[in-house]
């Protein structure tokens, strides 16, 4: 498994860059994942998505499909895309330490 | 005198072989296409696109203009006649209501699967950025305006528009 050093610790991840274990996950990570992925500051309404992420994959085991997202993160889509221009779904996984989400919805 | 052939040299710049494929910036759909399975892989396909990221637009044309038309989005259905991958032979399959059934279980399996009906797919392709076009050829044929389309349209465009649009991307007929 590729590993990342980030902090002072390193990762598990996969070949583009999503955690392989969640729990070695914190907020400073985040950032530090979040301003590398193009998206320089998190502001209140990035960790509404990312928490509500990452805590329906610890919940269940798999990442929110787009449209749950839009629905239940409190975060409509159009607002979605402007956190997170380059995928929020993919995007919000990744800053939140989960793996990559498998879904085509 | 002798005339002699000119070929350009082969290319020998290394990066040419071992270069990464560039990834996929954009994506032109056109759905021409009105039952629901002609329909779906089209939307999946531009939601996928903004999910990664990739600019989409879509341009509807004949029949797949009823995935936009407000009188006809919700009417959409499987077709259950002269589809053999259905495994329904088409004599049944033109049994009265049988489109109807068969598109209602597929949409039940699709609900659970988190795929929106196609108004509600249309609106979020729409609010995630993705571009929806109606074919000017198709609306003047139909007798169609501005008003009988879905708001999430963008605005009605010639097919010189649309490639104009495409222009350095990928474009994808359905």
């Amino acid at each position: 498994m590729p590993t990342l050093p980030m902090m002072d610790t390193v990762l598990d991840v996969d070949a583009e860059g999503f955690l392989q274990k969640p729990e070695q996950w914190n907020e400073t990570i985040a950032a530090e994942i979040a301003r590398e992925n193009g998206v320089p500051e998190l502001t209140e309404r990035h960790w509404m998505v990312i928490r509500y992420m990452r805590g329906r994959y610890l919940d269940t085991g798999n990442a929110p499909s787009i449209r749950s997202l839009g629905k239940e993160s409190g975060v409509e889509i159009k607002e979605l895309y402007r956190l997170f221009p380059k995928g929020p779904a993919k995007l919000a996984a990744k800053i939140g330490g989960i793996p990559k989400p498998k879904g085509c919805i | 005198m002798s005339t002699t052939a000119v070929y350009p040299e082969p290319s020998t710049a290394p990066e040419a072989a071992t270069a990464e494929p560039r990834p996929i910036e954009k994506v032109s759909i056109v759905v021409s296409k009105g039952s629901l399975e002609g329909i779906y892989p089209a939307l999946i396909m531009a939601n996928g696109a903004r999910m990664e990221g990739i600019e989409a637009n879509v341009f509807f044309t004949f029949f797949g203009m009823d995935a936009v038309v407000k009188a006809k989005q919700g009417k959409i259905k499987v077709a259950t006649v002269g589809n053999p991958a259905l495994g329904i032979p088409s004599l049944l399959g033109m049994i009265p209501g049988m489109s109807s059934f068969v598109t209602s279980q597929m949409q039940k399996k699709m609900e659970t699967l988190d795929i929106p009906p196609i108004g509600e797919f249309i609106q979020m392709i729409a609010d995630s950025g993705g571009k929806l076009f109606a074919c000017k050829a198709s609306v003047d044929m139909f007798d169609l305006h501005k008003s009988d389309f879905v708001e999430a349209v963008d605005s009605i465009i010639t097919v010189g528009d649309f490639y104009a649009m495409a222009a350095g991307g990928e474009i994808i007929f359905t």
